[in-house]
């Protein structure tokens, strides 16, 4: 700012540039005061809050433009407790002032809380006093332990439905980890069915199936899903695949083991199929957190899984189920599997998932020979290829330092295998 | 004119490769060995019994072996900035050497020891023997910049000049007429102190099992080199259960404390090598426990900040959760899970855990389950852990909690599944946890499922003899990975559904990467080295780099990939973004680091 003001007074030669021949040489301080609030607001945007907040104290033109309802579109409210967080918060008095001056100008809306309740209060207070605001996005985020689950859930319902009900033009909700329940869903598809276009509610324990169905059903427009496995079913893929239904774009799936011996339920092969023929380009993104035997129900039948990513360790047998069944695989992600070489089961892979560009494989072994040869099965298409060292398994072909040669040729980069410290 | 000479132990509590106390010998009348306890040096506040036990016994190592040349060791009290006036006049020194300590407070301490010497005329002998290298030419080679990936590191190294050899041990010879004066009461005044003189109650204290000393470190490279030749196999040993206990032939410790100079060993590792291999060139690999070390130090030297993750241009600012309660849990071994906990029974009781076992302790505390900061596990592992010092520990927290270097947060390491992997009979943890010693293999990992006969058998009910599991491990796991993505999409700007994408790649840059592969037919061993377009960190084109970011939401929308609708966040958030990405946009390559034609 203060580079600003010196400018103002820069040399003789551009100030004649800048003066019209008529005018006062008083005047040129007050060109900057004087900028079109189309311009200074063009500028605001692209400066961080507070040095737009400094910005705002110079004069009363550029206040007036803080001040403009399209600088209040977006804000994330950050609510840390200095006990429970390292990150700092919004400062309670911007809020305040937000909420006094801005709060029918907020749009896109998102909370970020740490792990204690008071942040999660504090976020539903604010909610609570949204009844302003047409919200276009509302996004209520942990950034550690799910706080808000530790609400009564009255509390937090009675603030989200404050939202649900006044906004009225809901296109993206993400509420994962909360104790949403099925009646505020109602309430969410009564008033916002015509706008919803995205909806993430991972591991919200208080929805059922007849929750979810009951948005799938309204909201044609819906073309972003997440939820955990247990809401997931054949009613619900039909209802997203319906004619009124637009395409789906994204559906993401975590199938998450509450307790051992977990018995999990089938989802047709008719109903995925259903889902593929209405929307040809879904991306299906399933995350897995299962014991090894719990995996029973899975890829017996083919599934248009685009993006699969396993938690814990999953077993030779189900990783070999994966290559005969999911032809439109996209990514693998191993996070373990134990000390039988993967070898036939990759290269599997490799041959009936010929979109698979990217692999991630944790806590596995591939003898290299095998490995190699995967990645020349794979070709250039494998843009992330993501393998810890102690996953190759040296042998009579090829040994650690020259696997990544050979491995860098097949992919026409250079690679090399992802290292942890042995200090 | 008379030279009187102090070498100033700190670290290189050594004889031998001991170059800065070799130099100050020469044409010197006295020589004076001073350690500095120095209670309020950074960090030394936070040391427990074993660190204190081991460096003790190195300082006695050392006064033994100063004994057979007619000298001692002087340990002094207090801070370096008051006692070496009071030296430079008592003793008339003319002279003052010492090892050269790369880290950042040391750097400092030492500035200000210089200053004080030549404001009274004392002249300074510094050389450096801590590490392979010289730190800040590594630096230099590649633009100014630290690498912040390894694969860089290497690459840098392969161009760097050999390691120097090992300086010349002190003997009777080396030391000539030089002479040390020592006092009858030289005990009194200078003994090394015992672990009660410095307060610490010993009663119960079983006997080290990593014993402090030169002479050890000196035997136990001889052991390491032996089983070496005796396997006459340099790959990296396959992980099993036995792995896990303290090993007659580990050498950590004493490369941390300087008892085993790092130069040494790697020139015995080479020589070892050709003898076995019929002299071809040792791979890289070869020395990969001394390399990591250099690595961390050389990230370490020109931050200051280094070990926090605020105000740390190379850490990744993550929202870890403040749980004092949780972290005592952790750092004690009461989480419920005999894995973990057997790691930290280990850690406490010997100080030292194999590095398998660290990474899954780490990835534990931090990005696995307690989602606590890795600064809190880092402050434990420095009580604790002999081989610990500020820049290894520091640097390897972030590396296992994905807080720099560009890891990938993928892989989580179970506290069942990893051990079990490991150990299946679950000896270790019949070992560390005697209390679940009547636990079958079958349970022994996760008592908790067991059935209550099983348990009853076992003289141990979980919940009652020994915790119930303080987490979820799927639940947990589940949020802290969704936690990572979010992090890093944030970082990489990426919007897309990959995974693996989130985390910005340390590979070359995919579009160059066509033309510039392997150098053309080079398939000798110097191809383990990169050719072509050296690795860099740096080559982030792909994404979209822009530290500020626009509120315009209209804006936003257009820039996202498959989430259309995904609101953006605060600018106001700009400031917790890392200036990482500031880093990643200064391209090092035209700075003297060639394409790699060899």
């Amino acid at each position: 700012m203060k580079r600003l003001s010196r400018e103002c007074e820069g040399p003789a030669d551009s100030c004649k540039r800048a003066r019209q021949p008529a005018e006062d040489p008083g005047d040129l301080l007050s060109n900057w005061a004087r900028l079109p609030q189309e311009i200074l607001l063009h500028i605001f945007q692209y400066l961080p809050l507070l040095d737009r907040a400094f910005a705002s104290l110079v004069c009363r033109g550029w206040n007036q433009a803080f001040h403009m309802p399209e600088l209040w579109r977006c804000f994330e409210f950050e609510l840390n407790q200095p006990a429970s967080s390292y990150l700092k918060a919004t400062h309670p008095d911007l809020i305040k002032q937000i909420i006094k001056r801005h709060s029918n100008h907020l749009q896109y809306v998102s909370f970020k809380v740490d792990s204690s309740t008071e942040s999660a209060e504090a976020a539903c207070d604010i909610l609570s006093q949204l009844v302003n605001c047409s919200l276009k996005t509302l996004g209520l985020i942990s950034t550690a332990r799910p706080s808000f689950m530790e609400l009564p859930k009255s509390h937090f319902i009675s603030a989200l439905t404050v939202v649900f009900v006044n906004s009225k033009s809901l296109s993206s909700l993400k509420i994962d980890d909360t104790p949403v329940d099925d009646p505020s869903l109602k309430i969410l598809v009564a008033n916002n069915s015509d706008t919803l276009k995205l909806l993430k509610m991972s591991s919200c324990p208080h929805v059922s199936p007849a929750g979810i169905l009951c948005v799938a059903d309204q909201c044609h427009g819906l073309r972003e899903l997440a939820l955990n496995y247990h809401l997931l079913s054949d009613e619900l893929l039909l209802a997203l695949s319906s004619e009124k239904h637009v395409h789906l774009e994204h559906l993401r799936i975590d199938v998450v083991s509450e307790n051992p011996d977990q018995q999990f339920h089938t989802i047709k092969k008719s109903s995925w199929d259903a889902m593929v023929r209405h929307s040809p380009k879904v991306n299906l993104v399933m995350y897995f957190f299962l014991y090894e035997d719990e995996f029973g129900p899975f890829f017996r039948d083919e599934i248009p899984v685009t993006h699969l990513y396993f938690g814990r360790s999953v077993s030779k047998e189900v990783l070999g189920r994966v290559g005969m069944n999911c032809p439109r695989l996209v990514e693998l992600v191993v996070c373990a599997n134990g000390l039988r070489p993967l070898d036939e089961e990759l290269i599997r892979i490799a041959e009936r998932c010929q979109h698979l560009s990217a692999i991630g494989l944790g806590e596995c072994e591939v003898s290299c020979s095998a490995f190699v040869e995967f990645v020349k099965m794979c070709g250039r298409r494998l843009s992330q290829l993501s393998i810890m060292e102690e996953v190759l398994i040296p042998d009579h072909k090829y040994s650690l330092d020259e696997i990544h040669w050979e491995v860098s040729k097949h992919l026409g980069r250079v690679w090399f295998p992802d290292m942890m410290p042995t200090w | 004119m008379v030279v009187n000479t102090i070498h100033w132990f700190r670290k290189g509590l050594r004889l031998h490769d001991n170059p800065s106390l070799r130099d100050s010998i020469i044409r010197a009348d006295t020589l004076r060995c001073v350690y500095i306890l120095d209670p309020w040096f950074a960090g030394s506040s936070n040391v427990g019994i074993n660190r204190w036990r081991f460096l003790l016994q190195c300082l006695e190592d050392l006064d033994a072996s100063l004994r057979k040349l007619n000298s001692r060791l002087f340990v002094i009290r207090g801070q370096p900035t008051d006692v070496f006036p009071r030296l430079f006049k008592e003793w008339k020194i003319t002279r003052l050497s010492y090892e050269y300590d790369s880290e950042p407070f040391g750097k400092d301490r030492d500035a200000a020891i210089k200053k004080l010497a030549t404001e009274a005329g004392v002249e300074v002998f510094v050389r450096i023997s801590h590490t392979l290298y010289d730190l800040d030419k590594i630096i230099e080679l590649n633009g100014g910049q630290s690498p912040l990936t390894y694969k860089r590191f290497q690459m840098l190294i392969s161009r760097m000049d050999l390691v120097e050899i090992p300086a010349e041990t002190i003997t009777a010879v080396v030391m000539g007429k030089c002479a040390t004066p020592v006092s009858d009461d030289h005990d009194d005044k200078f003994g090394v102190p015992s672990l009660e003189e410095l307060g610490f109650e010993t009663d119960g204290l079983s006997s080290a099992v990593w014993p402090g000393g030169e002479t050890e470190a000196l035997t136990r490279l001889e052991r390491h080199l032996e089983r070496k030749a005796w396997v006459a196999n340099f790959e990296r040993p396959r992980m099993n259960a036995n792995s896990l206990l303290a090993s007659p032939t580990g050498l950590s410790p004493y490369l941390r404390f300087g008892c085993l100079s790092c130069r040494l060993f790697h020139f015995k590792l080479t020589d070892l090598y050709r003898k076995v291999k019929k002299n071809c060139v040792p791979p890289l690999s070869l020395y990969g426990q001394l390399l990591w070390r250099e690595f961390f130090y050389m990230t370490a030297t020109n931050n200051p900040h280094f070990d926090k993750m605020e105000f740390n241009p190379i850490c990744v600012q993550i929202p870890w959760d403040r749980n004092p309660e949780a972290l005592a849990k952790w750092s004690e071994g009461r989480t419920g899970f005999p894995w973990i906990d057997a790691i930290m029974t280990q850690l406490r009781q010997e100080g030292w855990i194999h590095h398998l076992a660290r990474h899954a302790v780490a990835c534990f505390l931090t990005r696995g389950d307690l989602w606590i900061s890795w600064e809190e596990g880092m402050k434990v592992f420095e009580e604790l852990l002999l081989d610990a010092d500020w820049s290894v520990n520091a640097g390897s927290w972030m590396w296992l909690s994905c807080s720099s270097f560009f890891q990938q947060f993928f892989h989580c390491y179970c506290p069942v599944g990893f051990g079990r992997r490991t150990d299946p009979n679950g000896d270790y943890i019949r070992h560390y946890l005697p209390i679940l010693r009547g636990f079958p293999a079958k349970f022994i990992y996760d008592p908790w499922n067991a059935p209550e006969s099983v348990q009853k058998i076992a003289k141990c009910i979980i919940g009652v003899h020994y915790p119930k599991p303080m987490v979820n491990h799927a639940e947990a796991s589940r949020i802290n990975i969704e936690r990572m993505k979010q992090i890093y999409q944030q970082l990489s700007c990426y919007r897309g559904l990959g995974l693996l994408a989130t985390v910005p790649s340390n590979a070359t840059n995919n579009g160059d990467g066509n033309g510039a592969g392997p150098s053309s037919g080079d398939n000798t061993q110097e191809s383990t080295h990169i050719t072509g377009k050296p690795t860099s960190a740096l080559s982030y084109s792909s994404y979209n780099s822009s530290l500020e970011m626009s509120d315009n939401a209209e804006s936003f929308c257009c820039n996202l990939g498959v989430s259309k609708c995904f609101h953006q966040p605060n600018p106001l958030h700009v400031k917790y973004i890392p200036k990482i990405l500031e880093i990643m946009q200064t391209s090092p390559q035209s700075n003297g680091v060639d394409d790699g034609s060899v």
